[in-house]
C-alpha cells in the first residue's frame, strides 16, 4: 500500500466533486481523504486528494482524472517539497482535576483551546496526520466526547503557484 | 451580429451551423419545445424511432459507419433513461455521439417532478462528458464543446440535458460562441518524435514482430497509413472485432482476428511475437485472455490517443501517445529512414506463421441434424454483397461468425457492439447507418435473440424509407449462451430456448411479424434457398427486407478460448488443440 498527495485544479462547476469521487469508487482507487476550497483564482477550486494505491500505479490514477473535462491540472506533491496540513477539533472531558493536565497538552502540541465550560474544552489543533494522531492518543486518556477533522490540504514549497501555466 | 431566438432556436440553430444534418429521436413533454422549431429546419432531417434506445444506436451506427457524428435526442425522465445502453456502449466503443435531453424545469430541478430523472448523474460514468444546461444564453457554446469533445481525442458520446425553462427563454443569439465552455479539454494528437524513433529501433530489432490492431485505427481514419506501415515491414497484421476492416482480409499478411475466437494464427501470432505494435487497441479481455500469459515473450509498442489506455492492462516498453493516423505516418517514415532501402527479413517468423494458416484456416461443419450451417449464411451472405456492403451484427454467435466469416475490405463496413455487448444493437445501427449511406447496402445480421430486443425499428424503416436488410440467423435460442451452457454447464439448458424455430411454437412468426411492419419478409430453411433469397433481398429497394434463416441450434463458434484462460490453450474445434511443433 502506497499513499499519494495529489493536488488538483478543477473548475468550480456542480458535480465535479461527484466526477472526481465517483472515478475514484468505479475504478477501484481508495480514497483516504478529501478536500475542496475555493482558490485565488475566481472560478477554479482545488481538491486535495490522499490516496491509497494497493497495486495500481498512481499514473492510472492521475492518467483517468486527467480525462474529466473540469479538471484543469493535477500534481502530486511530494512529502520533501510540500505541506500538508490537517485541521482538527476535538471535545474532551475536563474536570478540575485534569484540565491542567489537558492544557499542558494544547500547549505541548500547539493547540489552542476555543470553548470551555465546566465539564469539557473544545480544542483546535493543526498538523500534518501524524501530529493530529499523536495528539489524539495524549487525550483519549481523559475522554474525547466528540472529534471532527477535515481532509489534509497542502501546498509546494517555494515561489511557484500551482495556477500558473494553466490559467493564463 | 445578434438575433433574438428562444433556447430550443439556438439548440436547432447551432446544430445547423455545426453541420449536423440527422437526428433521431422521441418527443416528450421536457423536449417539446425544441420540437417546434425542428419541424421548420430544412436542414436537419428528424427521424421519429418508436424507441429511445432505437436513437442511440441509430446515432451509433450513423457515425460508426460514416466516421461522423451522430445525434439523438429523447425527452426527461425514461426518455433519457432509455438511451442509458447506447451511450453505455458508444463509450465503451469511441463513437462519437450527441445525446440531447429535455429536463424538467430549472425550479422543479430536485423536487423528484413529472418525468425527473438525474441523467447527467445517471451517465457520468458512461459519457466522455455531459452538460446540464439552465440557462438559454449558455446553448450555443454549450452545443459547440459538446461536439468537439465528442469527435476529437478518442471520440465518445456527451449528453446535453436542458431544462425546459432554458429551451423557452429568449436571449440574444450570435455565432461562433465566445464563452470558452471547457478550458480544460486538450488532446493530445502528436506524437513526441523520440518515442517514434524508438519505436522504430524496435522494429528492426525484432525478428518476430506483430501488428495488433483495434478500433482505434477505423476511429483515427489510419487505414491507409496502416497499409503503407504493414507493406513496409512485411509484418503479420491482426485485427480485433472493432478493427474488422481496418486492414484487407484478402492480403496475405492478415492473419485474422484474435481473441477469444480468433483465428488460431492470429492467436498464436500473438502469443508467439517479440513485439506487439499496437496501434488504437486497449489490451481487451476479450483478446489478451488471461493477461499474465498473454504474449510473454512480447515487448510492446503501444500507440493510443488515450494516454489513459497505455499501461492500463499491460506496460508499454514505448508508449506513444497521439493519433494513430498521424503516428502511423511518421513511424513508417522514420522506418523507412532507417531502412535505408534494405529489406527488413523476417522470413523465419513467416514461415512458422504461414504453418498454422495451412493448417488451422477457419471453418465450419454441416450440421447432424440437417439443418442450415449458419456459418454459410453468414458466408454468402458476404460473399454476394461484397466488400463494399455495411453489415452490422447484433451480439453473441452470429456476431462473431459475422466477424469471421464475412470478408471485410474497407473500414465501417463492420459495425457491431464490441465492448458493451448490447444485444439489439443491429437493426436500429443498421437504420442509422443506412440513414448516413443512402447509397449503401446494409445488413443488420441479427440473432433471434437480439432481433426481438429492438425490431419495432423496422416501423422506423417501412415509414422513412430506410431499406434495410435483415438477416435473422434464427436458431431459436439464445446462441452463445447456449454454447457455453453445452460446453461449461452440462448441456443444461436453463432458459436459452427462445421457440422461435419452425418446429417450436414459432412465437413471435418472424415473417409474419415483419409482414406486418410493411417489409418483404422471407422464410429461409433449405440450403438451396438462401442465394436466392439474399439476391431478393437486394433487388429490394423499396422496403425493408427481413429473412428469417432457420438455421441449426447446435452449431457452435470455434476457435475458442475459454474465458480467464491462458490463448495458450486456444481450441480449434471442441476437444482439438492445434497441434505445435516440436520446438514450439
Amino acid at each position: 500500500m502506497s499513499q499519494h498527495v495529489l493536488s488538483l485544479l478543477v473548475e468550480d462547476k456542480p458535480g465535479i466533486l461527484t466526477r472526481v469521487a465517483a472515478l475514484f469508487a468505479r475504478r477501484g482507487f481508495n480514497i483516504e481523504s478529501l478536500a475542496v476550497g475555493t482558490t485565488e483564482v475566481e472560478g477554479v477550486s482545488r481538491m486535495t486528494v490522499v490516496v491509497n494505491l494497493d497495486g495500481q500505479p498512481l499514473e492510472q490514477v492521475t492518467k483517468q482524472l486527467n480525462k474529466l473535462v473540469n479538471v484543469l491540472k493535477i500534481v502530486e506533491l511530494e512529502d520533501d517539497s510540500s505541506v500538508a496540513r490537517d485541521h482538527m477539533l476535538v471535545k474532551v472531558r475536563t474536570d478540575a482535576s485534569t484540565r491542567s493536565q489537558v492544557l499542558e497538552a494544547v500547549t505541548l502540541f500547539r493547540a489552542r483551546v476555543i470553548d470551555v465550560v465546566s465539564d469539557s474544552v473544545v480544542i483546535e489543533v493543526t498538523g500534518d496526520s501524524a501530529k493530529c494522531k499523536a495528539f489524539i492518543k495524549v487525550l483519549e486518556p481523559f475522554g474525547i466526547k466528540e472529534l471532527v477533522q477535515s481532509g489534509a490540504i497542502a501546498i509546494s514549497r517555494g515561489s511557484k503557484s500551482m495556477s500558473e501555466k494553466v490559467l493564463k | 451580429m445578434t438575433e433574438t431566438l428562444s433556447g430550443a432556436q439556438a439548440i436547432i440553430r447551432s446544430l445547423e451551423l455545426l453541420g449536423v444534418d440527422t437526428v433521431f429521436g422521441l418527443p416528450g413533454g421536457a423536449i417539446l419545445p425544441t420540437y417546434d422549431p425542428l419541424m421548420d429546419s430544412s436542414k436537419i432531417r428528424h427521424i421519429l424511432v418508436r424507441h429511445e434506445q432505437g436513437a442511440g444506436h441509430a446515432a451509433e451506427g450513423y457515425a460508426a459507419a460514416s466516421g461522423r457524428l451522430g445525434v439523438c435526442i429523447a425527452t426527461s425522465g425514461p426518455g433519457a433513461t432509455n438511451l442509458v445502453t447506447a451511450i453505455a456502449d458508444a463509450h465503451m466503443d469511441s463513437v462519437p455521439i450527441l445525446a440531447i435531453t429535455g429536463q424538467v424545469n430549472s425550479h422543479a430541478i430536485g423536487t423528484d417532478a413529472f418525468q425527473e430523472a438525474d441523467i447527467v448523474g445517471i451517465t457520468m460514468p458512461i459519457t466522455k462528458h455531459s452538460f446540464l444546461v439552465t440557462k438559454a444564453e449558455d446553448i450555443p457554446a454549450v452545443m459547440a464543446s459538446a461536439i468537439e469533445i465528442a469527435t476529437t481525442g478518442r471520440p465518445g458520446p456527451v449528453l446535453v440535458d436542458v431544462a425546459k425553462d432554458a429551451q423557452n427563454a429568449k436571449f440574444e443569439f450570435s455565432w461562433p460562441p465566445t464563452k470558452e465552455m471547457t478550458p480544460g479539454y486538450k488532446p493530445v494528437t502528436d506524437p513526441h518524435g523520440k518515442q517514434v524513433q524508438a519505436a522504430a529501433e524496435l522494429i528492426l530489432q525484432s525478428k518476430k514482430p506483430i501488428l495488433y490492431v483495434g478500433g482505434g485505427v477505423i476511429r483515427a481514419g489510419a487505414h491507409k497509413e496502416l497499409h503503407k506501415l504493414a507493406k513496409l515491414i512485411g509484418a503479420p497484421v491482426t485485427t480485433t472485432l472493432m478493427a474488422r476492416g481496418a486492414y484487407p482480409d484478402s492480403d496475405p499478411q492478415h492473419l485474422g482476428m484474435p481473441g477469444m475466437h480468433g483465428t488460431v494464427p492470429a492467436v498464436t501470432g500473438l502469443q508467439k511475437a517479440d513485439l506487439l505494435i499496437t496501434l488504437g487497441a486497449r489490451f481487451d479481455d476479450r483478446v489478451t485472455g488471461d493477461v499474465k500469459t498473454f504474449a510473454k515473450g512480447a515487448k510492446v509498442i503501444h500507440v493510443d490517443i488515450d494516454p489513459a489506455e497505455i499501461g492500463k492492462i499491460r506496460h508499454a516498453d514505448v508508449p506513444i501517445v497521439g493519433d494513430a493516423k498521424v503516428v502511423i505516418a511518421m513511424l513508417t517514415q522514420e522506418l523507412e529512414k532507417q531502412l535505408k532501402g534494405k529489406k527488413y527479413d523476417i522470413s523465419e517468423w513467416w514461415s512458422y506463421l504461414n504453418g498454422l494458416k495451412e493448417r488451422y484456416p477457419l471453418g465450419y461443419n454441416d450440421l447432424d441434424d440437417g439443418k442450415l450451417a449458419p456459418q454459410y449464411v453468414i458466408e454468402r451472405i458476404g460473399q454476394l454483397s461484397g466488400p463494399e456492403a455495411i453489415y452490422a451484427a447484433g451480439v453473441g454467435q452470429h456476431q462473431m461468425w459475422s466477424a469471421q466469416f464475412i470478408n471485410y475490405e474497407n473500414p465501417n463496413t463492420w459495425l457491431n457492439s464490441g465492448g458493451a455487448g448490447t444485444m439489439g444493437y443491429a437493426v436500429p445501427a443498421a437504420m442509422g447507418a443506412k440513414v448516413a449511406m443512402p447509397e449503401k447496402l446494409v445488413w443488420a445480421i441479427d440473432g433471434d435473440g437480439c432481433f426481438q430486443m429492438t425490431n419495432q425499428e423496422l416501423a422506423t424503416c417501412t415509414i422513412n424509407q430506410i431499406p434495410i436488410k435483415v438477416a435473422i440467423i434464427n436458431n431459436s435460442s439464445l446462441g452463445m449462451v447456449r454454447q457455453w451452457q453445452t460446453l461449461f454447464y452440462n448441456k443444461r439448458y436453463s432458459n436459452t430456448d427462445l421457440h422461435t424455430g419452425t418446429d417450436t411454437q414459432m412465437v413471435p412468426d418472424f415473417v409474419k411479424l415483419s409482414d406486418a411492419y410493411g417489409c418483404l419478409a422471407i422464410r429461409v430453411e433449405k440450403v438451396e434457398e438462401v442465394d436466392a433469397a439474399i439476391k431478393l433481398a437486394m433487388e429490394t429497394n423499396d422496403r425493408p427486407v427481413v429473412i428469417d434463416f432457420i438455421v441449426g441450434r447446435d452449431a457452435m463458434v470455434w476457435p475458442m478460448v475459454p474465458a480467464g484462460v491462458s490463448n495458450d490453450a486456444v481450441q480449434y474445434a471442441r476437444d482439438a488443440a492445434p497441434i505445435w511443433d516440436g520446438e514450439e
